[in-house]
């Protein structure tokens, strides 16, 4: 129920943040964005934790590192706007408002789960939070949520889709005709680059001619911004730049969010691909939620007991979560024939 | 001899079009590549070049001339140092399709030449099912009332009928794909959408499949009925991706949140001459997915009625349409709303002694076949599956309870495909009714040839379904 509000409390702040770039930073954005951010973290050393006592089982990939690039993004946006990415998407369905208890019960393939267990860690959805997933072929949620920013055209309702992808992702060429279409009929698309310089193992420098991802939409006219992902302001400041652009009918944008993942690319990952200390350094010196902490100190909007009260908070969701992902059944075996068609 | 000027194919299946227009008069100087005449077809304009250099000795054909039949003189060019003298000694060869008695005398040296075009011909036509325009409804069918008009229509327009009408009736529906808008369609299947819905509804999209198949899933998840048109299925690897994993597997994984409710279509299978990259039956690549409906109508009244439904229909639909059925006239019955069942096999001619299971284009061979078994002495059942999924099994295993024999004929490979499906089902659930194993007809297994004999030896047709139903009977 915390969570719940939680969510509410960053809708609520989402639809003021929409006022611009130069909106002022207040003491409730900040701890709000902390408390987001710290969710998601802590949401992902347990789901790390559960993972490792066999209770999440296949593919699991962690966001830790790179909260405030979705928390900034979602601060930005509007109700009723979309959000699709891929399959690193814990961080996106938290931020976009959905259950701890139900995130963390998809995870362990039970009942409770949003896809009631039959999709896992990649594939959730919720159409009450306008998030559609939650998907595991690299790039296509690139195409997909250009066809949902379509649809917003189609309507004219005013909305934008926020599609994200990695630096993997951006090497695939449905992420190209996409761009192409989007731009060529001026669709509400907020393209979403995480680079956060690894493709699994592969750096940006080894598989990219082009390392400055902003400028991928160069050649189809659309405009392109690299952004400091670690830094959540700066991220809601560039992407509610985005959301205008897009709402001025000047069609899609490009945002490069230069971050940065702690964990490997899934959970058995061989951490050769790059050093201890390239890690450690990121950790210590830009990770987004000690950044957020220091101006919340700096700036006094509140104390270190009032951020650790925070924190007790956050981690009695997410232990509760947990709990609620173990004890859910698995889904009933009738369930297997579910959901394959609608039923006209 | 004067240089003849014939009239041009503007595709493989054109058999006849007319000369819309001369360009030149009789005694104008034409260089080679020189505009001389427009012809046109019901899909396609076309300019006629020259390709020698000469005067225009005599126009054979006038302008506004309907029903020109390929290869048929419609000039005559003298070439330098001719005169008007040479036109008195021309007799037309004989041409293809055209009885109109031609002088025999002097046209031994082309005669072999024109063989082979006469011979190519009769294979084309040998390989067109005659179509059958006598319908009668399948049980599951919506009653046709007393009295209703049945209004001859090609299956081209019967498809177009169908997206015109449903897009009439709701305004979320949209058809996107190469060519569907100014193009009026790449086979005219989209023809005058345009004009009626506008170019919001009727889109052009860049040659971008994947990214197009994709951008329709996600118009679908906001709440949009896309209707995704692919020049041919062939294009459709390419965004084989999302039909699959986007389009079919994403209500399952979102514990039903997520339906799809589109439109995937367009000509499927082998097309005429134009080689094995655009000449592949899609149908049982399609038909193995769950999360799918599949859809392979033969003829126009089916097109019309499964394609309404598909639209309405609130998952993802994969419809797959024939070329070389297009052109192909069939009774439509003119009522206000023609919505027909999906998943329901149609019996299109009843018999009792082997069973014929086909879909597509094959219906019109199994049909062919029927006849010409029944003057040898058997009476075969044809069974048109119309949908590939889900398969209407129980309609087959009724039929071949009654008949005890069944043949699964299909255009496409025969490893993995419909027919070997249907047969595992009527071995499994019918064994004891059999009294010959089930036979199969498909395709060669080879990627289908691009000459004209090898082709035909490639592509099963009325002969091969003819020669497994006598097997099935043991008749010689």
């Amino acid at each position: 129920m915390a969570a719940k509000k939680a969510a509410d409390r960053t809708t609520d702040t989402a639809a003021k943040r929409a006022k611009g770039p130069a909106a002022k930073v207040t003491k409730n954005d900040l701890l709000t964005y902390y408390r987001d951010m710290v969710m998601i973290r802590r949401f992902e050393e347990k789901a790390g934790q559960l993972y490792g006592m066999g209770l999440i089982a296949g593919f699991c990939h962690l966001y830790i590192g790179q909260e405030a690039v979705v928390v900034g993004v979602q601060a930005a946006l509007d109700e009723g706007d979309q959000v699709i990415t891929g399959y690193r998407d814990h961080g996106h369905m938290l931020a976009c408002g959905m259950d701890p208890n139900g995130v963390m019960a998809e995870l362990t393939g039970r009942e409770g789960g949003y896809s009631r267990g039959k999709g896992g860690s990649m594939h959730m959805f919720s159409r009450d939070k306008q998030f559609f997933g939650g998907h595991g072929i690299v790039g296509a949620q690139v195409s997909i949520g250009t066809g949902l920013a379509f649809a917003d055209l189609y309507k004219n309702n005013g909305k934008v889709c926020a599609t994200y992808f990695g630096d993997g992702a951006a090497n695939q060429g449905q992420v190209y005709e996409s761009f192409n279409m989007a731009k060529l009929w001026n669709l509400p698309v907020i393209y979403i680059i995480e680079n956060n310089q690894y493709a699994m193992g592969t750096s940006v420098k080894r598989s990219s001619s082009e390392t400055h991802l902003h400028k991928r939409g160069a050649s189809f006219g659309i405009p392109g911004e690299e952004v400091d992902g670690m830094d959540v302001i700066a991220v809601r400041t560039a992407a509610a730049k985005a959301r205008r652009h897009c709402m001025d009918g000047k069609g899609p944008f490009i945002l490069e969010m230069k971050t940065y993942r702690y964990r490997g690319h899934s959970m058995s990952d061989p951490a050769k691909y790059r050093t201890r200390e390239e890690v450690d350094d990121i950790r210590s010196h830009h990770d987004p939620i000690e950044g957020a902490k220091e101006r919340i100190l700096k700036e006094k909007f509140a104390t270190e007991d009032d951020l650790k009260k925070i924190d007790k908070e956050v981690k009695a969701i997410v232990n509760a979560s947990a709990d609620f992902a173990r004890e859910s059944p698995e889904p009933d075996p009738s369930e297997l024939y579910t959901d394959v068609l609608v039923e006209s | 001899m004067p240089i003849e000027v014939l009239m041009p194919a503007l595709s493989p299946t054109m058999e006849e079009g007319n000369l819309a227009k001369w360009l030149v008069k009789e005694g104008d100087t034409v260089s080679s590549g020189d505009v001389i005449a427009e012809i046109e077809t019901d899909k396609a304009t076309m300019e006629v070049e020259a390709v020698e250099e000469g005067t225009v000795g005599k126009l054979l054909v006038a302008e506004g001339t309907e029903g020109v039949k390929v290869n048929q003189p419609i000039a005559l060019l003298l070439e330098e140092g001719e005169d008007e003298n040479a036109l008195e000694n021309y007799s037309p060869n004989g041409t293809a399709g055209d009885d109109s008695g031609s002088d025999s005398d002097g046209d031994e040296e082309s005669d072999a030449p024109e063989e082979k075009t006469e011979s190519g011909k009769d294979d084309a036509k040998e390989n067109t099912p005659e179509p059958v325009r006598h319908i009668k409804p399948a049980a599951s069918d919506p009653e046709i009332p007393d009295g209703t008009d049945m209004v001859p229509t090609t299956v081209r327009d019967a498809l177009r009928d169908a997206m015109a009408e449903e897009m009439r009736r709701d305004d979320t529906i949209f058809v996107m794909g190469e060519e569907v808008a100014e193009y009026q369609g790449a086979y005219k299947v989209t023809r005058n959408l345009l004009q009626e819905f506008g170019s919001k509804r009727v889109v052009d999209t860049p040659i971008t499949e994947h990214g197009f198949a994709g951008l329709g899933v996600g118009a679908a998840f906001g709440g949009l009925k896309p209707i995704v048109e692919f020049m041919t299925f062939n294009f459709a690897m390419q965004a084989i991706d999302h039909i699959i994993n986007s389009a079919a597997k994403t209500l399952y994984m979102s514990g039903g949140q997520m339906g799809c409710p589109m439109v995937f279509r367009g000509p499927n299978g082998a097309a005429s001459r134009v080689g094995a990259q655009h000449s592949q039956d899609y149908s049982a690549w399609y038909a193995q997915v769950p999360g799918l409906k599949v859809i392979a109508p033969y003829d126009a009244a089916d097109a019309k009625g499964l394609l309404k439904a598909a639209i309405r229909d609130p998952n993802p639909v994969v419809f797959l349409e024939h070329e070389l059925m297009y052109g192909e006239t069939f009774d439509v019955p003119d009522m206000e709303d023609w919505v027909l069942p999906i998943g329901k096999a149609k019996i299109r001619r009843e018999g009792s002694d082997v069973t014929i299971v086909a879909h597509s284009r094959m219906v019109g061979f199994a049909l062919q076949a029927a006849e010409e078994l029944a003057k040898q002495g058997i009476e075969a059942e044809v069974i048109d599956l119309r949908t590939l999924r889900p398969l209407d099994t129980d309609t087959v295993i009724e039929s071949v309870k009654k008949t005890n024999r069944i043949v699964c004929a299909e255009e496409g490979w025969g490893q993995h495909g419909v027919g070997a499906e249907i047969a595992a089902r009527v071995v499994a659930e019918a064994f004891d009714y059999l009294d010959a194993p089930p036979a199969r007809v498909f395709q060669k297994d080879v990627p289908l040839p691009y000459a004209g004999n090898l082709e035909k030896l490639s592509l099963p047709g009325k002969d091969d379904v003819v020669k497994a139903a006598k097997q099935v009977c043991y008749v010689d």
